[in-house]
């Protein structure tokens, strides 16, 4: 089992008490059987909750995957399988606005994730010895961020005032480090057993190499885990996006999903409905499913390491 | 800085169990060891360091020879340090905007400063009063009927037996806090907008159709549901956290102390919630003046602004968009002062309780 284990760094934090293994195999003889009642609710609860997350995303795939007449039967969105057909997605992606957006959306989220993790393992690492040199003003100047923030205003005056604006750059560059993000990385090096590290520097190894080749091979889940998240940031990224980009053709995928969903705007080919295109619902919908796809490949095989010591450790900070 | 600050610092190295995927062989597991002693309830008594792996303490060394040892961390936290200097700190010089009546064409050193006279009509702005009301009725409401919300869907999964039915239903309500807020409204949109689902099926069974997503009179259902579906999941992970925390031994007691299910709920789970509890409400009162800036940029155009402002699209609108620069940078600073104010007196009333709090001194 995986574990993202962190415990709390605050030296005169409350104890934490150990950590118990998660999975009861069987329920314990102290505890009574629920009764038929009390199993049915807890069943419909769980019903209803997990439907309510996964039944909306299900009628939007399977609408943006139906062809015009099953759309026009089900008057509306699809519930039931139909005739299958991916008209929608070859529309939007044959070239034109919805394409670029794609691509800017790539290339904004590969480029910044990757910048925000070497610049954040490099300061988490940095930061995982209390007691170097100037670790407790660099970390400070850290979290003192995480109290107040400057605004909108003077971030848009500065942004500007780089030059940044209509500039990939200022998609990347404002959002590009989480002082929370860097908290959790530094909580998990800092667990990293000392004698590892220790005889990694008997044996001559540089903080670089030590880093590189033997704190980062141990920690391939928690990176994963910051690494989804700083990914997730930037392919979300909406308000940066129209508070420094003008230019329409710059425009990130979440710009463009607002754009034809909520504000009405016609999908590229929706004029087309007549001559046997693609309908207008299921372009919609497929911008929609454009916007969720990179999420749903990744989050699967990151997902599991969710443990909870992530975020413990995280907001104890 | 003093070294005597640090030096108390190290002992917090507790090793706790971090191994990867089972890959590295090498790295000690101390899951199960640690600090037993010391335990219990919320009461949070000391012990938890006893038997860790302690750091060895650093030869006080002058700060010279300290820094040539440390240079190669000094350099690596150096990158961060800076892009938050430029992108955290810059701006917030960047707010003496709001004591002056900025423009940007002769910029901040040329623009003529006029004291408080912004802080006195934001002030005096009924808009801005209009903002600040919205932002806390919809902070309070959020509080009531959101944040109770993962609390209970937490004890509810803990009490699954099944380890792999948890795992599942835990994979699937965690997955729409990744999506973003133009999708989760335009999903909302899809099923309960005007031609949505919900409408449509209301319509093809001779309903009258309703009308959800632009009536600004129930904007405020439409919003918490929204964070719901989007966050209710996720908040859960952290109340998970600590109710594996709590030992089963008290359960163990109670029970045959004769504490039913409902008593071991009220006197064993919910304490042990407690300071996590505390903890995300501080951190939420905290953000009291943050509510769903992006959630309403979205919507507004649907709802309308006397609905839909709250004080960050009010200094949006006024300074971005209309470009009174030094009166929405006035209001800005107002906001973020107040929820500075705010977290700490929040902290202050926790620290009073005898909890932790977000940090601890």
């Amino acid at each position: 089992m995986s574990t993202l284990t962190n415990k709390a760094h605050t030296p005169d934090s409350a104890a934490k008490p150990p950590r118990q293994p998660r999975t009861k195999p069987e329920r314990p003889i102290w505890d009574e059987e629920p009764g038929a009642a009390a199993k049915a609710g807890k069943i419909v609860v769980l019903a209803v909750v997990v439907l309510a997350v996964l039944g909306p995303l299900y009628t939007i795939v399977l609408t943006s995957i139906s062809s015009q007449a099953t759309i026009t039967q089900a008057g509306g969105l699809v519930l039931v399988p139909g005739e299958i057909s991916f008209a929608a997605y070859q529309q939007i992606l044959s070239g034109g606005v919805v394409t670029r957006a794609v691509l800017v959306s790539v290339g904004v989220t590969a480029t910044g994730t990757a910048l925000s993790m070497v610049v954040s393992i490099l300061c988490a690492y940095g930061l995982s010895r209390p007691g170097s040199f100037a670790h407790t003003p660099i970390l400070f100047t850290l979290l003192i961020t995480m109290f107040f923030s400057a605004g909108i205003i003077p971030a848009y005056l500065l942004v500007s005032g780089l030059g940044l604006i209509n500039t990939y750059w200022a998609l990347i560059l404002p959002s590009c480090i989480s002082v929370f993000n860097i908290i959790i990385l530094r909580g998990f090096f800092m667990g990293i057993d000392r004698g590892i590290l220790d005889s990694a520097r008997i044996d001559g190894a540089s903080e670089w190499r030590t880093l590189t080749q033997i704190v980062l091979p141990m920690s391939k889940a928690v990176t994963a885990v910051i690494a989804l998240f700083y990914g997730v940031g930037y392919w979300n990224a909406f308000f940066n996006a129209i508070l420094y980009i003008n230019d329409s053709s710059m425009n990130p995928l979440q710009v463009v999903l607002r754009s034809y969903v909520l504000q009405g705007v016609s999908v590229p080919g929706q004029v087309d409905v007549g001559t046997g295109a693609a309908a207008g619902p299921a372009l919609q919908m497929a911008v929609i499913v454009l916007a969720m796809i990179p999420i749903l490949i990744v989050y699967p095989f990151v997902q599991k390491h969710f443990t909870k010591g992530v975020m413990i450790g995280a907001v104890k900070g | 800085m003093s070294t005597g600050t640090e030096r108390t610092a190290a002992p917090r190295q507790e090793v706790a169990a971090a191994q990867d995927s089972g890959h590295s062989a090498g790295s000690t597991t101390a899951a199960g060891g640690l600090g037993a002693p010391g335990q219990g309830g919320g009461s949070g008594g000391g012990g938890a360091t006893a038997g860790s792996t302690a750091l060895p303490l650093r030869p006080k060394a002058n700060l010279k020879l300290r820094f040539n040892r440390d240079r190669s961390l000094v350099f690596m936290a150096l990158p961060a340090v800076i892009l938050l200097a430029i992108f955290a700190y810059l701006p917030m010089l960047g707010n003496v905007v709001a004591f002056q009546d900025y423009s940007p064409y002769v910029g901040i050193p040329a623009s003529p400063w006029v004291g408080l006279d912004n802080f006195a009509r934001v002030l005096a702005d009924p808009d801005f009063w209009l903002a600040v009301k919205n932002t806390l009725v919809i902070t309070a409401f959020q509080l009531v009927f959101f944040f109770p919300i993962p609390i209970a869907l937490a004890m509810l999964l803990n009490s699954l037996v099944n380890p792999r039915l948890r795992a599942a239903i835990q994979a699937v309500v965690y997955l729409p806090h990744f999506f973003s807020w133009v999708l989760v409204v335009s999903v909302f949109q899809q099923i309960f907008g005007g031609a949505g689902l919900l409408n449509q099926s209301l319509r093809a069974n001779g309903w009258q159709a309703v009308d959800i997503m632009t009536n600004p009179d129930t904007f405020l259902f439409l919003l918490t549901s929204q964070a719901i579906w989007k966050d209710a999941g996720w908040g859960i992970i952290v109340f998970l956290a600590a109710l594996s925390a709590i030992d089963p031994a008290q359960y163990e007691a109670a029970a045959v102390d004769g504490a039913g299910r409902w008593k071991r709920m009220w006197h064993v789970t919910l304490p042990g919630l407690r300071s996590v509890i505390v903890l995300l409400l501080i951190l939420r009162l905290g953000d009291s003046l943050t509510v769903g800036f992006e959630q309403m940029i979205l919507q507004r155009d649907a709802v309308g602004a006397e609905a839909s402002e709250v004080l960050d699209t009010f200094v949006y609108y006024t300074g971005v968009q209309n470009g009174d620069w030094s009166y929405a940078a006035a209001a800005g600073l107002i906001k973020g002062l107040v929820s500075l104010a705010l977290i700490l007196t929040a902290n202050k009333v926790a620290h009073i309780f005898g909890e932790s709090g977000v940090y601890s001194k």
